[in-house]
């Protein structure tokens, strides 16, 4: 089924490497991955996995130290052109975790929407930004006379829809949300989500979303990739994910999701991975392979065998 | 007088802040028992006065606010009458400690794991040298740490976020505290560790026969940790009943609308419930149902007059014109009523 769609980014065995040549630290390693356009791909890990590591590496931000990031079938990672450049700064954009932290304390809401259009040098008059921005504020249901406030007059959930109107003037194909709701209350998650869900049917954007709390992952996400200390455990649709987990890691993550329910809560187990388990070997090492369509999971050639007769079940 | 078997009590309590020259009102005339030896969870959005609620006992109010009436019981003593810290410190942490939310910054980065909770033993149990030593390795055992020697010595920045809260926690029960209370002790951490310290404190709640009360706005941990829910809003208590109660069989609006925009109950491809317009300015009076403005089947007498504690139960009480005789029948939301059976939530 997935095969039949366009491929927007073509994420190939990515390394970035932290530290110095002596002591090098490795936050992400051989990372692969795929997103198809006008999907919501749903990364998750706990703090230190790499995952936000993977985000700024798309978007430029860390440097690459290994493997391709292809946007459009085009090598966006490492050397590029000038052009390609602007192109990418324009096409990807990205939506921060706390609204409280990332946006400008100084500058008036205009400035902030309007910084990106800026950054491109696009020559663009007075008039036609200040319609930009009050088309995007009204965009994420703001109202356009905000433009003339400071971040501080407005609360988190309006705080972080400045944070995506900044990132919708660009006109962007394609999102990256580096856990957007985490720092917002109970009430307004819901409203950021729905303004993400609504804008990604708008304008069939694509989105990288990642975060470290599963049951908003699988609400909003297509597929989910789990992610362990820089590397893929697993990667599936995410019921699939939720009705099979496969790799021990990931029931640990699912295991351990807190549920509104008094009932389940008590009959909850914890599942504790231990990463000792797995024993690999120069001779056993763990590989990636894809069980089901669409499925793929890390593990030696003994624990795939488990996990396909654990599937054929 | 309080309830006989509430360890600390609430009466008519009423704090307000003084913000350049304007009175803000956080709490309004709150009543909660909290029992002896249970988990009480005190749920609600930020700036709803869940925090300054408990800092209250502990006299922990920033300088500008202030007890305005009413009245804190403990074991038969007015802690709202307290004043100097000489009184405070009788109480704080030797009979009400606390654990904050975010491990990072609660503990001192240039003192070893070890003084910081040998402090807390000296001042309180009147321990010195090698028995204060003594108390706090043995503390570090019980919040399972290993190596609880090796560590004593080991600064902040050599633990990892979970085992910093441990440390936490260990401080907080070091002086044998009779309530605990932890506000958002998890939020900072990541999903496995999170499970991880709530088993811990309820261990330790088993063990040292604690009173915990949690502050939270995670209902997912609230479902796992609480006996009993207090449901706040805009500094007053608009709910209160058994953990089962509230969940599946919520009566006050506020509360419906908390459950309906959780993602966990949200169907995939359907827009998520969300509570329109915001929580009320507390520096302006509130007049009625603080929730009205935002309630879309709020009734004429909601904007009017502040509706009474209604009893559900005998322990489950709402304060809605709703539960009132004469009130209209208004049925909750379809999931909401969904929720008395079992299956109404996505089950991982």
């Amino acid at each position: 089924m997935a095969e039949t769609r366009e491929k927007l980014l073509e994420v190939e065995n990515l390394q970035v490497t932290f530290g110095t040549k002596r002591h090098p630290f490795t936050a992400v390693d051989g990372v692969s991955f795929d997103i198809y356009r006008g999907e919501t791909f749903g990364l998750v890990g706990e703090s230190g996995s790499g995952k936000t590591t993977i985000g700024r590496a798309i978007i430029r931000v860390n440097p690459v130290s290994g493997g391709t990031v292809k946007y459009k079938g085009e090598v966006i990672s490492g050397k590029v052109s000038r052009e390609t450049d602007r192109r990418i700064i324009q096409n990807i954009q990205m939506i921060f975790q706390d609204p409280m932290a990332s946006l400008n304390e100084r500058a008036k809401v205009d400035y902030i929407v309007s910084e990106g259009l800026y950054a491109l040098g696009e020559k663009l008059s007075e008039e036609a930004r200040k319609e930009k921005v009050a088309k995007a504020l009204s965009d994420v249901g703001l109202l356009p006379e905000f433009a003339s406030r400071f971040p501080h007059e407005f609360s988190g959930g309006q705080r972080q829809r400045i944070g995506i109107a900044r990132a919708l003037i660009m006109e962007p194909e394609f999102i990256i949300a580096d856990e957007p709701i985490s720092a917002l209350d109970v009430s307004i998650r819901a409203q950021v989500l729905n303004l993400m869900s609504r804008l990604q049917k708008e304008r069939g954007l694509t989105y990288l979303f990642i975060a470290h709390d599963l049951s908003v992952v699988r609400f909003i996400s297509d597929r989910i990739g789990v992610i362990y200390k820089g590397k893929l455990m697993e990667l599936a649709g995410s019921e699939q994910l939720f009705a099979h987990p496969l790799h021990p890691y990931t029931q640990a993550l699912l295991s351990a999701i807190p549920m509104p329910d008094p009932e389940s809560e008590r009959e909850k187990k914890l599942v504790v991975y231990d990463p000792t388990r797995h024993g690999y070997t120069e001779n056993d090492p763990p590989l990636w392979e894809e069980l089901e369509d669409g499925h793929f999971v890390r593990g030696s050639r003994r624990e795939l065998e488990g996990y396909r007769k654990l599937l054929g079940q | 007088m309080p309830n006989e078997n509430a360890i600390l009590s609430f009466e008519d309590l009423e704090i307000e802040f003084t913000l350049r020259g304007q009175v803000l009102r956080a709490i309004r005339s709150v009543c909660l028992d909290v029992y002896r030896g249970e988990s009480l969870a005190i749920v609600g959005e930020s700036g709803s006065g869940k925090s300054v609620f408990t800092k209250s006992a502990m006299g922990l109010l920033d300088a500008n606010g202030a007890i305005t009436g009413g009245h804190i019981w403990y074991e038969g003593k007015d802690l709202a009458r307290y004043t100097t810290e000489k009184e405070w410190r009788a109480i704080r942490g030797k009979e009400i400690a606390m654990v904050m939310q975010d491990p990072m910054t609660s503990l001192n980065p240039l003192q070893t794991i070890g003084d910081q909770i040998a402090e807390a033993v000296r001042l309180h149990q009147d321990l010195k040298g090698g028995a204060a030593k003594a108390a706090a390795v043995e503390a570090l055992a019980a919040v399972g740490i290993d190596e609880p020697e090796r560590r004593y010595k080991q600064f902040p920045h050599e633990f990892s976020g979970g085992m910093r809260q441990r440390v936490v926690i260990a401080i907080a029960v070091a002086c044998r505290p009779k309530v605990l209370i932890c506000d958002e002790p998890t939020t900072a951490l990541d999903v496995t560790i999170q499970a991880q310290i709530l088993d811990l404190i309820k261990i330790l709640q088993k063990k040292l026969d604690l009173t915990t009360i949690y502050i939270t706005h995670d209902l997912g941990v609230v479902a796992n940790v609480a006996d009993r829910i207090a449901v706040m809003y805009a500094g007053d208590i608009v709910e209160v009943g058994k953990c089962e109660e509230v969940f599946y069989d919520p009566r006050h609006p506020y509360t419906w609308a908390l459950l309906s925009s959780l993602p966990q109950l949200g169907v995939k491809g359907q827009a998520l419930y969300s509570i329109q317009g915001t929580p009320p300015n507390l520096f302006h009076e509130v007049h009625g149902d603080a929730f009205a403005p935002r309630n879309p089947q709020a009734l004429n007498i909601d904007f009017v007059e502040r509706p009474p504690l209604f009893e559900v139960t005998p322990t489950h009480k709402a304060r809605t014109w709703l539960l009132d005789p004469r009130a209209p029948k208004v049925e909750p939301p379809e999931h909401i009523r969904q929720l008395r059976q079992k299956g109404g939530y996505l089950h991982g």
